[in-house]
């Protein structure tokens, strides 16, 4: 079945992974900017790292077939830092033109400090001056529930940002009921053991239904699992979930929320041979 | 598809507990051993670290027979605090709040 990953930091990947996410049917996939697990110390290192998902990556995922989009921001676990965030969101505007990046992300709290949701806020406010899709890391852990709270407070700060343009990624079951309640798109990330398991993303869209849901695999340089998502498939199919359902869940959303930026464009034909794949 | 309805698994109860109950047996036990393993190392672990004794509460959540086990527990392990911290105190989340220092 074919699927798009609107969350892999690929950056952290190896081109076998590129390779088997291809031959297990990814024909696209999102990179949000994030944490290297150090942090960085000048903004012209955000700029290299930038540069890297935006002209080199989108290469390496084209030569397996795959088609590769970028998110680009100052990611919550150094925006406690404001000099340097500073630095980096003057860089932004212009970087958020290039034409593989659809939007702001991954921007958010980390351990929810006055620091970080200043920055979060400041980013906020240049996606929705600018017109830009956003996508909302969330904390992890104890952190989550508060941290999530406060960033769909943020949010409602500034109406002028359709929530269905805004993903709020790394749900789970304690907060996914508030954001698909604000109006907003809410993803499922697959670890292995942090956030979701593939059972419990399919708990969730047995509650929920599959509207304004993606599933992502998120993997990056820790435990993770860059075929998360064909597990999922697979999981859906383990409970007897009508291929429709999955096709939904996997292809279509993701289109249908990516497609809200005029760059996100499948190959020719591509759409119609998932639809009739899956039934 | 009517998209904001539930999608139960067309699975009935029989099937679903055959499908998933060996796995969730294995999990269950392995809860149980590490919770044996913490007694050899310190019986006291249970009192002494906020951690395994929100483990502690989370199982008999377990036991509760609400429809809500999975939600309740998260909200357990949760910082139940609305304010953000005034400072970075670390990089990481640990897992569960300590209700007893005020999750610091």
């Amino acid at each position: 079945m074919r699927y798009i990953d609107h969350h892999a930091h690929m950056a952290s990947r190896t081109t076998d992974d590129y390779a088997n996410m291809a031959l297990t049917g990814c024909v696209a996939l999102t990179e949000p900017a994030f944490w290297a697990g150090w942090d960085r110390s000048t903004a012209d290192g955000f700029e290299d790292y930038f540069r890297q998902l935006v002209e080199f990556e989108p290469k390496r995922a084209a030569a397996a077939g795959l088609q590769h989009y970028a998110w680009l921001g100052m990611n919550p676990k150094e925006s406690d830092n404001r000099e340097l965030s500073a630095a980096v969101l003057e860089r932004l505007p212009a970087l958020l033109e290039q034409p593989t990046v659809l939007g702001v992300g991954e921007i958010g709290l980390n351990r929810v400090t006055k620091n970080e949701i200043a920055t979060y806020t400041e980013q906020v406010a240049l996606a929705a001056t600018h017109g830009h899709m956003v996508l909302i890391h969330t904390p992890h852990l104890e952190d989550k529930l508060k941290g999530t709270r406060i960033t769909i407070d943020v949010l409602r700060e500034f109406p002028s940002l359709p929530p269905g343009r805004v993903l709020v990624d790394h749900a789970e079951e304690h907060t996914i009921e508030a954001i698909l309640d604000g109006g907003y798109w809410a993803g499922l990330t697959l670890y292995p053991q942090t956030k979701v398991s593939a059972s419990r993303a399919v708990d969730m869209i047995e509650r929920y239904g599959p509207e304004r849901i993606l599933v992502a695999g998120a993997c990056d340089w820790g435990p993770s699992e860059p075929l998360a998502v064909p597990k999922f498939i697979a999981e859906m199919r383990r409970r007897r979930h009508a291929e429709a359902l999955i096709h939904r869940v996997v292809f279509e959303n993701p289109v249908r929320f990516l497609g809200q930026s005029p760059k996100f464009r499948l190959p020719a034909g591509v759409a119609e041979a998932a639809s009739l794949q899956a039934g | 598809m009517s998209s904001s309805k539930p999608q139960p698994s067309p699975l009935s109860p029989t099937e679903l507990v055959d499908e998933y109950f060996i796995e969730n047996r294995n999990r269950i036990i392995e809860v149980a051993a590490f919770l044996d393993r913490l007694d050899r190392a310190d019986d006291q672990v249970a009192s002494n670290d906020y951690r395994v004794a929100a483990l502690n509460k989370a199982i008999a959540i377990l036991g509760s027979g609400t429809s809500s086990r999975v939600q309740d527990i998260q909200i357990l392990l949760s910082d139940p605090t609305t304010e953000p911290l005034p400072a970075l105190d670390r990089k990481g989340a640990v897992g569960a709040w300590d209700r007893a220092k005020g999750g610091r």
